[in-house]
């Protein structure tokens, strides 16, 4: 029997076993959110919740990389097994779940016999919808037609390729273990193995790389016919390599203008292949190949996360796991949640991220929840007015010039 | 008897640099006297000095009597009476200083002789004070007591033999203080049995008693229970209780002929007071006012405004508040379209504006926007009719006037011959004219000007500061009002005109402002969504112009689950940044930027 009692936790907590846990129902929270409908903040429907584990291993850290990962890989099963301690603490409290997202770290380095134990863990702990979303996320040089077997055995649905570039010297640059060649290879093998279901990484932006260079990359990957693309603007992280090397002057980002100029192209350029622009970062092939579990993430809707740093929400609470294996390790074993933080949102900081959300992504902002508020009303019709911003069935939906200020606008909507 | 009582009376100032320990040697000479045992001296005494070393000039003054047992065996009562350094209080200094008989002149050993010593030396010469130089801090390793005693010969002309060295820290020649105060000064005179005429130099409010009026009596005396008369605005009050300052406030039967105390006489604020003015008996008036008086009268103007409209009846209650104990603020109702309600405010001078502003924030915490400063302006309009201006929202049409009048200042500035060239550079630049040189002593010039008010009262004294590193003391009066050629400039922000950024300037002055503003407004206004326009115009036309670009991109690439909660602590700490910020239109204008607007790019 396990007592899991984490003194940090409001909602959490019990006096002898997680049997008698009163999880969630009932808690102040939940009561708050029943009585006070002023700010719609579920989807209406009340979508299932989607589950994600965080595989913290890698064999070799990528130097713009801010995830949790360590790369010695003598915890693997330490961490299932306490992944499963946590993984029943939950058990109870959630419905069916209709994605699962296995991200890192690198979850495509686990033996297949390591993936089936934690595929053992997380089916033994919940229940899974018929059609879930199964992503796990991979690195080219560890896909071969034996895992790739395997994992979709295990019921793995979609495949998430951290290929980042498809230039040798882009690939040297960010550090990243495969080649061109062996990107290309990986991509290949998914492809003949059947999956229907892929998406490529790819990062622009890099010191010196020029806008062709970088259309250079994502035609090659079209290639490929991936129902979805994500693409990231290098970002330097405070605390990485990158972030030291930027520190010291010795990285030589490309300007705002740049910046900008990459984001547009690459919007256009994909939107005209026939891509749907939905989120900043990412594009889908249809409406029924947008990344099922990453919305949730920008809808409010309730995850779980397990692992070591991973986030959870839940009617409106927010809470994250230690960074460390060792001590995620450590309090699972004590029978405690590994839990390092949390937070419940005021309604102020739930407008506030669901005006976020909604800049940047293609599902935008219900208009008359924005135009219940006079200011919010007015600056939304401004920012229709700038062409920042369109209405279209009763959401505001920010445009491609909108998504480049996403971080700024949710300013300009408050008091 | 009654001579023998006045001969043992002193009357002093101690005027100083601000930091050459005008603060410390009053503590120690406090201290020296017994008036505090050295454990309270710590308790009390450090705090008073606290507040005084952070705002780094005194604002109001303290006055204390000290009783010295002096070497000839006698015991002498010697009444420090402080004084506020800065121009903009000179009117204040000049009272105080009227109700002495002479000062200590205290130079930093190590410093030397600097600008502001020059300006305080000749307001006690003016009032033919005896000065006593002392030079402190000689216990520094850098003190060097020649070159200063050079200086004093040479930059102050004064006999440098005189001088008293002394370390007010260490308390090295404290002894030597009181014993040249007691030689050099000399007593107070004037007529015990006359009518009473007492100065009053300083008013402070207390919540429990009143105001307490601080005055040197020069002729007659006053006791509880006589009604006293104030000169100048002729009311009468019934004295409760007369006395003198030692730490706290010691009563006693009479304030008499050449003393220094207080009375308490139930004058509710230190608005009904006036320094300067005269206090007779009611039933046995003086038969004149003493010399000197002046109506302490607001020259710079300025509105007040809440950041948040909500908070317009907080900020009237602490303007309320403080006008109890500063009576030259004035304050009247004033509202603007892009500001909302507040309050337009009269200040003696910038700096006076300027403490203003910052004790509302500090003391009250009061979140405010203060307007551009202006001066008062008189028109002659085409009707006969005439109207005084001072915010510039009420500029009248421009076809309607037919004559602008601005205020004129007589400016004395003195400075080290060599930097002549560079003053008389600026002061032209600020339209002086008629100027008048004299040579007060060697090496250094005194330069008499006429000048427009509205030319120095924004960062003129910071200028010539700057052009004579330091060494440039000013001071002026208000002379008269002239004839101008003014125009209103507007200042519009994407096209839309900022009634509190509007400013009143000289027509040969107005592109040269115009394009100032514009650049700084610039600087100030931080990239929105959208490029913003800044214009400057006259009338309806455009004189100046500057654009605030747009940012390009701000968005960063990802947010997932570990990226929420950062990101939205990043925006809810960027909201706050917005509460100091006025919306105008759809532009967000910093609080800093309407005052920022004055101050000019010069290096």
């Amino acid at each position: 029997m396990l007592a899991v009692i984490h003194p940090s936790l409001c909602g959490f907590g019990g006096k002898d076993g997680y049997e008698s846990i009163t999880f969630f129902p009932g808690s102040p929270l939940s009561r708050k959110f029943a009585q006070k409908k002023t700010f719609p903040l579920k989807e209406p429907a009340g979508e299932p919740a989607g589950l994600y584990v965080h595989v913290p291993f890698c064999r070799t850290r990528c130097p713009y990389c801010d995830f949790y990962s360590q790369t010695s890989l003598e915890r693997i099963q330490d961490w299932i097994r306490s992944l499963q301690r946590e993984a029943e603490h939950y058990s109870n409290s959630f419905q069916a779940f209709d994605t699962l997202y296995l991200g890192g770290g690198t979850p495509s380095l686990l033996s297949p016999q390591q993936l089936a134990d934690l595929f053992t863990v997380l089916r033994t702990a919940f229940s899974f919808a018929p059609f879930a979303e199964i992503t796990l996320e991979a690195n080219p040089d560890d896909i071969t037609r034996e895992k790739l077997t395997a994992w979709r055995d295990l019921g793995v649905n979609r495949m998430s390729v951290g290929v980042q570039s498809f230039r040798q010297e882009e690939i040297e640059f960010l550090q990243r273990r495969h080649t061109a060649q062996g990107a290309i290879r990986a991509l290949e093998t998914i492809g003949a193995a059947g999956f229907d279901n892929l998406s490529v990484d790819l990062i622009y932006g890099l010191p010196g790389q020029t806008l062709s260079q970088w259309l250079l990359s994502l035609k090659l990957a079209l290639q490929f016919r991936p129902e979805h693309l994500s693409c990231y603007q290098l970002t330097v992280e405070e605390g990485t390599p990158f972030g030291g090397l930027r520190e010291r002057g010795m990285l030589n980002l490309p300007d705002e203008d740049a910046q900008g100029r990459f984001f547009l192209t690459t919007s256009r350029f994909l939107e005209k292949e026939g891509y749907l622009h939905y989120e900043i970062s990412n594009f889908a092939r249809s409406e029924a190949l947008i990344s099922r579990h990453n919305s949730k993430y920008w809808k409010h809707v309730d995850y779980l996360g397990l692992g070591p740093g991973a986030h959870s929400f839940f009617q409106g609470k927010r809470w994250w796991n230690v960074g460390s294996v060792q001590r995620y390790c450590a309090f699972l074993n004590e029978g405690k949640l590994p839990v390092e933080g949390e937070e419940c949102l005021t309604e102020d900081q739930l407008l506030l991220e669901t005006l976020y959300f909604g800049f940047r992504t293609k599902r935008g902002m219900d208009l008359p929840l924005l135009e219940g508020d006079p200011h919010m009303k007015s600056c939304a019709a401004e920012l229709e007015k700038s062409g920042l911003a369109l209405r279209r069935d009763g959401r505001l939906i920010p445009t491609r010039r909108g998504f480049l200020l996403a971080d700024s606008l949710p300013l300009r909507m408050v008091r | 008897m009654k001579l023998r009582r006045m001969q043992r009376i002193r009357n002093f100032s101690i005027i100083a640099h601000i930091d050459h320990g005008k603060s410390t040697l009053a503590d120690r000479m406090i201290q020296h006297v017994h008036m505090v045992t050295d454990r309270e001296f710590r308790d009390q005494m450090l705090d008073t000095m606290d507040i005084e070393r952070e705002r780094g000039i005194t604002i109001k003054s303290q006055t204390v009597s000290l009783r010295y047992p002096a070497r000839d065996g006698k015991e002498y009562d010697l009444n420090l009476i402080d004084t506020p350094g800065h121009v903009d209080f000179s009117y204040e200094v000049s009272r105080a200083l009227a109700s002495c008989e002479g000062v200590l002149l205290l130079v930093d050993a190590s410093q030397g002789v600097q600008a502001q010593t020059l300006a305080n030396l000749y307001a006690a010469m003016e009032h033919d004070l005896v000065i006593i130089p002392v030079i402190n801090k000689i216990d520094l390793p850098s003190a060097d007591v020649d070159m200063v005693k050079e200086q004093i010969e040479m930059e102050l002309g004064l006999d440098s033999d005189d001088a008293i060295l002394c370390s007010a820290k260490e308390g090295l020649g404290i002894e030597d203080v009181f014993e040249a105060i007691v030689a050099k000064i000399p007593p107070p005179r004037g007529d015990e049995s006359g009518e009473l005429a007492a100065l009053i130099f300083d008013a402070r409010y207390d919540p429990y008693r009143g105001t307490i009026v601080s005055c040197r009596v020069f002729d007659g005396s006053v006791k509880p229970g006589d009604v006293i008369r104030f000169m100048h605005n002729q009311a009468t009050y019934k004295v409760e209780e007369v006395g003198f300052f030692r730490l706290q406030r010691e009563p006693r039967k009479a304030l008499k002929t050449g003393e220094v105390g207080y009375i308490i006489s139930g004058v509710k604020t230190v608005s009904d007071t006036r320094v300067g003015d005269t206090i007779t008996l009611d039933g046995k008036p003086a038969s004149a006012p003493l010399p000197g008086f002046k109506e302490a009268k607001p020259v710079v103007f300025s509105s007040i405004y809440p950041i948040t409209s909500d908070d317009y009846l907080s900020l009237a209650d602490a303007l309320a508040k403080f006008k109890l104990n500063d009576a030259s603020l004035e304050f009247q109702k004033d509202s603007s379209v892009a500001l909302g309600q507040g309050f337009r405010c009269g200040f003696l001078g910038l700096l006076h504006l300027e403490i203003v502003q910052e004790r509302l924030e500090r003391e009250y915490d009061q979140s405010i926007i203060m307007t551009v400063p202006s001066v008062q302006y008189r028109f002659v309009l085409t009707d006969g009719s005439e109207v005084e201006v001072d915010n510039p929202q009420y500029y009248p049409d421009q076809q309607k006037i037919k004559t602008a009048l601005e205020p004129f200042i007589k400016a004395s500035i003195i400075i080290p011959e060599r930097y002549i060239g560079a003053v008389m550079k600026l002061c032209m630049e600020r339209r002086a004219s008629n100027p008048r040189m004299s040579y007060p002593t060697p090496g250094r010039i005194e330069v008499t000007l006429d000048m427009p008010l509205a030319e120095v009262i924004y960062d003129f004294y910071d200028r010539l500061k700057t052009v004579t590193q330091g060494y440039g003391s000013f001071d002026y009066e208000l002379t008269q009002y002239r004839e101008s050629d003014l125009v209103k400039l507007d200042i519009l922000v994407n096209g839309e005109k900022v009634d509190a950024l509007s400013m009143v300037v000289h027509k040969e002055r107005s592109r040269e402002w115009g394009v100032q503003v514009c650049d700084r407004l610039k600087e100030e206004i931080p990239r929105h969504q959208f490029k913003i326009a800044i214009q400057g115009a006259i009338g309806g036309k455009i004189i100046s112009r500057s654009t605030v670009s747009a940012f390009r991109k701000d968005v960063t690439a990802k947010c997932y689950g570990g990226d929420i909660s950062r990101k939205r602590k990043l925006l809810e700490k960027q909201k706050k940044g917005k509460l100091r910020m006025k919306m105008v239109g759809s532009v967000e204008i910093p609080q800093s930027a309407f005052v920022a607007v004055l101050r000019t790019n010069e290096e």
